[in-house]
């Protein structure tokens, strides 16, 4: 089936965005080379953050992996009907998500050739040691239902029991990637900003605001290139998941001010001052802080009214906000804002490189060019088999449209002109 | 439980466990402890644990130095002069530095900038070995942490969990950085975590760590299961701190202020 995605209805802009990713991510390798043959000390990471953008990163895309979940658990849970024509979308959200969140570790380890200790000398009681255990397990559920669900459309029939069997099994994983996340940080003694009990329920808030406002974004994507509709009532669903997920988490953000300002504790205070405002002198988070500030306002303006979260146009925007705004405060000022005070009491800054922002590009790169090609692939599969998802072409002028496709690629001129031969553009 | 864990963590001691050359030893202290074979000790709690006491009226500028100087260029600590790359075992710190719950706003810089012998802990609940996911990083029968770093992988998150700044990463290529090379210990390459030893080689052929010998009188070292032992009296007799004591990780280290 796979094939589909490589050969079938491609385009020259297609191939052109393939190869585009691809060089990007050609560009991150070599920086990676780079990173391996001089030393970690060409990152903006020191003795003080020994964590910086890579585990930042890492954070971010478990959550999103984590939020494709809210598809999956109403529709194999509580049968919800309208998500039916995406799950396999948040499914196969989640299979680039946790490449993307896995190679964060892998840049980020200092002597990745002897990674597979982790394996070797398992140990429980280390929580990156739970991460290297359900990531992976997470990774090859998503991998087998997703591909299972879509082989199953592609013949016309329903998937299997033992498909759904695993899509529910995945649903507690979902949970536990992102939480042992969290506890990552959750259990260390002296960071502050990490050491609260609210961290899990956080994380998981904000990923089930971050993943469904992404797969809004991508089903948006999708209609704009390819016709693909995910119809009107799955999106109103996601929008008002993304609404409720992303409040939740606004609330527990304002949660840690009041804590950290009332009790007036300073080592609680000290990573949201360094963040928000400023801290010993240190203050080159702040224009990303205010930005975030500005990107919650817009995305709670947007998403609470149903008036603007049903207007088209203003979704995209709510969800884009939503997205970028979960991207600042988790994936690029967590990590670093926790570590930022050292344990002598004194503000450690942080320089991102050239050689760390490669390597992260590149990262991006490889997970939208699989992301590309899945999702290509669930449009080639829905546009052949599933015309519900295409309403504006007509089943029975399908045939004639080949047909005339064929003539027209092999300059066979015919007196009867096919009725959708020049309707139903190709994909950009 | 916590016997369990102690059991648990001491997987991978048998080098250091090895307390059967007692009679190299030129101090009667560390003699005394190390008695005892291998296999006697292996696996087993020793009923030895090793400590250390700072007496900062004694501790002044140059026996740190002293001390810094011999503990680096006997374990090969690279020799990196930027905050952000550097490889630190043993240092000086500020008291407002290394005590910071403990300083107030009125304080006097002279007790401020006091500067005091920084070293591991060696905690007896090491938040370190607790976050390592290979077991790298672990206690040793006399409740020394340490370090195997053939297997440490570079991960860090025992730097983001240590709550004393103890651990370096080797973010340079530290053999870049050795004026020269001691044969007897072994250099590091870029990419792990290294930290204080508490000298366990040499505790494990009946010497004192280096800092101790260097520093003539200033650390007192031995056994704190002992109440005999001179570093028990000194903690007995004399008014002394510990770092961030309110987090839990017990630390063995102790300053006479």
């Amino acid at each position: 089936m796979i094939e589909k995605a490589l050969v079938k209805r491609t385009s020259k802009a297609y191939w052109a965005w393939i190869a585009f990713l691809a060089a990007l991510f050609a560009v991150g390798f070599a920086a990676y080379i780079y990173q391996m043959v001089n030393g970690f000390h060409v990152t903006g990471m020191s003795r003080d953050i020994s964590w910086g953008m890579y585990i930042g990163h890492l954070t971010f895309f478990v959550g999103v992996a984590a939020g494709g979940v809210m598809i999956v658990l109403p529709y194999y849970l509580h049968n919800v009907k309208e998500f039916g024509r995406i799950t396999v979308v948040g499914e196969f959200l989640a299979i680039p998500a946790i490449i993307m969140a896995l190679l964060f570790v892998v840049v980020d380890i200092g002597s990745p050739m002897k990674l597979l200790n982790v394996y070797l000398y398992y140990t429980p009681h280390s929580m990156l040691c739970w991460d290297a255990t359900v990531l992976p397990i997470y990774l090859i559920l998503n991998i087998i239902v997703g591909y299972n669900v879509l082989q199953a459309e592609n013949k016309g029939v329903k998937y299997g029991k033992i498909v759904k069997a695993l899509a529910v099994f995945s649903i507690p994983f979902a949970f536990s990637i992102h939480i042992v996340t969290a506890w990552l940080y959750a259990g260390l003694p002296s960071r502050h900003y990490f050491l609260t009990a609210m961290l899990p329920a956080k994380f998981l808030a904000g990923a089930f605001a971050t993943g469904p406002a992404l797969i809004i974004l991508i089903c948006f994507i999708l209609n704009k290139l390819t016709g693909f509709d995910a119809g009107k009532t799955a999106i109103d669903r996601l929008a008002t998941t993304v609404a409720y997920a992303y409040t939740a988490t606004i609330f527990m953000v304002i949660c840690e001010f009041f804590t950290a300002f009332y009790s007036n504790v300073p080592s609680h205070k000290a990573a949201l001052q360094y963040l928000f405002a400023g801290y010993h002198g240190h203050d080159q988070f702040v224009p990303l802080m205010m930005v975030f500030l500005v990107l919650v306002v817009v995305t709670l303006v947007i998403m609470i009214p149903r008036q603007t979260r049903t207007n088209y146009k203003l979704l995209g925007f709510g969800c884009a906000a939503a997205f970028l705004s979960m991207y600042i405060e988790k994936g690029l000022t967590f990590v670093i804002g926790g570590l930022s005070e050292t344990p002598f009491g004194t503000i450690a800054p942080y320089h991102v490189t050239v050689p760390e922002v490669l390597i992260i590009v590149g990262i991006f790169a490889l997970g939208f060019l699989i992301a590309s090609i899945l999702f290509k692939l669930v449009v080639v599969v829905k546009k052949d088999m599933d015309l519900g998802a295409f309403p504006q072409e007509d089943r029975a002028a399908l045939p004639m449209k080949y047909v005339a496709e064929y003539n027209k690629a092999n300059g066979i001129v015919e007196e009867v002109k096919a009725p959708a031969a020049e309707a139903a553009p190709e994909e950009a | 439980m916590e016997m369990n864990r102690r059991k648990f963590l001491k997987l991978g001691t048998a080098a250091v466990a090895g307390l059967g050359v007692a009679a190299a030893s030129s101090n009667p202290a560390v003699a005394a402890a190390v008695n005892g074979s291998y296999k006697e000790s292996a696996g087993k709690r020793s009923d030895v644990t090793w400590g250390m006491v700072i007496d900062m009226k004694k501790m002044d500028e140059a026996t740190l130095n002293r001390c810094v100087e011999a503990c680096h260029k006997y374990h090969n600590v690279p020799n990196i002069d930027t905050q952000k790359d550097e490889v630190k075992w043993i240092w000086g710190e500020t008291f407002e530095h290394l005590f910071l719950d403990e300083v107030h706003d009125k304080m006097g810089d002279k007790y401020k900038d006091m500067s005091f012998m920084t070293i591991c802990n060696h905690c007896a609940e090491p938040v370190c070995v607790r976050v390592c996911p290979v077991k790298a990083t672990f206690m040793n029968a006399q409740g020394v942490v340490g370090m195997d770093m053939h297997r440490c992988i570079g991960c860090r998150n025992c730097m983001a969990a240590c709550p004393y700044g103890a651990r370096s990463f080797n973010y340079k290529n530290p053999r870049l950085y050795l004026d020269e090379i001691n044969p007897t210990y072994p250099t590091r390459m870029k990419g792990v975590v290294e930290k204080c030893n508490f000298c366990s080689e040499r505790l494990a052929v009946g010497e004192l760590p280096l800092c101790v010998e260097e520093a003539g009188g200033a650390i007192i070292f031995g056994d704190i299961n002992d109440p005999n032992s001179a570093v028990s009296k000194a903690i007995a007799d004399n008014f002394t701190l510990q770092r961030r004591t309110n987090l839990g990780t017990k630390p063995k280290v102790y300053y006479i202020v």
